[in-house]
């Protein structure tokens, strides 16, 4: 009952919202060309189609968002793990993380270009140094934290190797604080997948830019809307995989 | 079972000291302890809380290294785990369910998944909880914890099985049933079992023989020997007997010291 009116006051909300959108530009208050409204979205969604540009478009920026992710989150986990895990390691990189971490991902794109070129391997090194720090102190925070007196279990049991505590402890113990870092990840890469593809890696953020340099704003904005599918349906997929995996949590 | 004439102990601690070094000043927890386990026996250590039992245990399963002193072990040779340790705490690993944490202890000995788990099951039966090997360990019970965790103990075969106040933490109830299940494993297995506890009618109950820590640094201020039949009747008068004896003793120690 609770959940099935709450569901109603979404969807009405929802709705006035697509209505005064719809109505700004159409009562004149507006200029359509700065703001379409909605109405004209699923044309030029299935123009957009037909021409092929949104299928290919999409692609190419979900596989730099993959790719990016999945390089980011593997550099950031496995070094996270060094650092949470060896107090020697974390002091030899103290300074340099301290120097590195502060600068955005964005500020990396000159360097990006010139090493890679307009590439899709630019767009990866971009997606990947934004999902790096996040995942990182994630991860190296979640093995820091770990109980000791679990670690002490292992030890007592004869598991005394640095390997055999990562895996026996270390990695499950700090599982939900790395899927924590990776969820905000997920929505992060999103962001350096627009930002660098908007230097002309082709992919949905290449073609907002084209569209909107030809004042067609109501294709940026099915792209903006293709984003928020995209990511919700990501971030969809991963809270129901981060469920299974933390079951056995209370 | 005590101790027979040419038996080596199982375990023998000579002239053992512990201390912890902290901002330059040294903390001595145990000093100069002697003391020998025979094979078989259900050997008590009660102490008051601080005296250094939990420091005894930790040094022989390796968790803390001793100062000075040595401790002989006559355990079967090439055991990757002699001891087991039950901690007050049940410490079972909140991602594995029940039956994985019992086999937790078996993964370094080159077993196949499935005889892992039989074995595993084999002991889950053995502390009554085979219904409940699939669950996780937030859907169990204080006691039912702990009784995983003594299964988790008994699944490596250790040779001396250390338990560290493991029913402290639970309603009388549950402790004296767990009691008079220890006993019963005991009877089975035949394993040696330290036991350490702060509870006196615990110790009567449990020990073939009772050796009181006390003191600081903690040293082992008397013994009694309880050579009583098991099952034992719970609050006998020999038992009663040696836990006022044990209390004298635990005071008059103290006074001392
Ligand atoms: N890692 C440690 N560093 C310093 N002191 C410790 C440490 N572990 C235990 N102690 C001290 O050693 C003493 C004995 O502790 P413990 O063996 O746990 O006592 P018990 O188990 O008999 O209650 C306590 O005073 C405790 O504060
Ligand atoms: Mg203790």
């Amino acid at each position: 009952m609770r959940y099935l009116r709450s569901t109603l006051l979404a969807a009405a909300g929802l709705i006035a919202f697509l209505g005064f959108w719809e109505a700004m530009p159409r009562l004149g208050l507006i200029n359509p060309a700065f703001l379409p409204p909605p109405s004209t979205l699923p044309a030029a969604f299935l123009r957009e189609i037909s021409l092929g540009i949104w299928p290919e478009a999409v692609v190419a920026s979900l596989s730099h968002y993959i790719v990016g992710l999945a390089v980011g989150a593997g550099a950031g986990i496995g070094l996270g793990l060094l650092s949470g895990m060896f107090r020697p390691f974390e002091a030899f990189t103290a300074w340099i993380v301290r120097l590195l971490r502060p600068i955005p991902g964005l500020a990396w794109v000159p360097f990006a270009i010139i090493w890679f070129g307009v590439q899709p391997s630019a767009a990866v090194f971009i997606i990947a140094i934004g999902v790096f720090w996040i995942v990182f102190f994630a991860t190296q925070g979640a093995v820091r934290h770990v109980d000791r007196d679990l670690i002490e279990v292992a030890q007592a049991f004869g598991f005394r190797s640095p390997l055999s505590r990562l895996v026996k402890i270390l990695l499950p113990a700090a599982t939900p604080g790395i899927l924590v870092g990776l969820r905000t990840a997920l929505g992060q890469a999103w962001m350096a997948v627009v930002a660098a593809e908007i230097f002309g890696v082709p992919g949905v953020g290449q073609r907002m830019m084209q569209a909107s340099s030809l004042l067609s704003t109501d294709i940026v904005v099915v792209y903006m809307l293709t984003m928020a599918a995209l990511y919700g349906l990501f971030d969809t997929a991963f809270v129901a995989l981060q469920g299974w995996l933390l079951r056995w949590r209370a | 079972m005590t101790e027979r004439p040419g038996d080596t102990p199982i375990i023998d601690i000579r002239a053992l000291s512990l201390a912890y070094e902290r901002g330059g000043t040294r903390n001595v927890i145990l000093s100069n302890l002697d003391l020998s386990i025979a094979r078989g026996e259900f050997l008590v250590i009660v102490g008051e809380s601080g005296v250094g039992k939990s420091t005894l245990l930790r040094v022989l399963i390796g968790l803390a290294k001793p100062s000075s002193g040595r401790v002989r072990l006559d355990t079967r040779p090439g055991c990757r785990t002699p001891m087991a340790l039950v901690f007050q705490d049940a410490r079972l690993l909140p991602w594995r369910r029940v039956v994985d944490n019992v086999a937790f202890g078996l993964e370094g000995a080159g077993l196949s998944r499935a005889a892992r788990r039989t074995k595993a099951t084999e002991m889950l039966a053995l502390v009554g909880l085979a219904d409940l090997a699939g669950r996780w360990p937030h859907q169990l019970s204080g006691g039912q914890r702990q009784r995983v965790a003594i299964a988790r103990a008994l699944a490596v075969e250790p040779d001396v099985l250390l338990m560290d106040e493991p029913f402290s933490a639970l309603d009388s109830f549950t402790r004296e049933g767990l009691q008079d299940e220890l006993q019963r494993i005991q009877a089975k297995t035949g394993k040696t079992i330290l036991f350490v506890t702060h509870d006196i009618d615990e110790a009567v109950t449990l020990a073939d023989r009772v050796v009181v820590l006390a003191g600081s640094p903690g040293r082992i201020a008397a013994e009694v020997r309880l050579d009583l039949s098991r099952p034992r009747q719970r609050r006998a008068p020999a038992l009663t007997e040696a836990a006022r004896h044990l209390r004298a003793e635990l005071s008059r120690r103290s006074a001392e010291l």
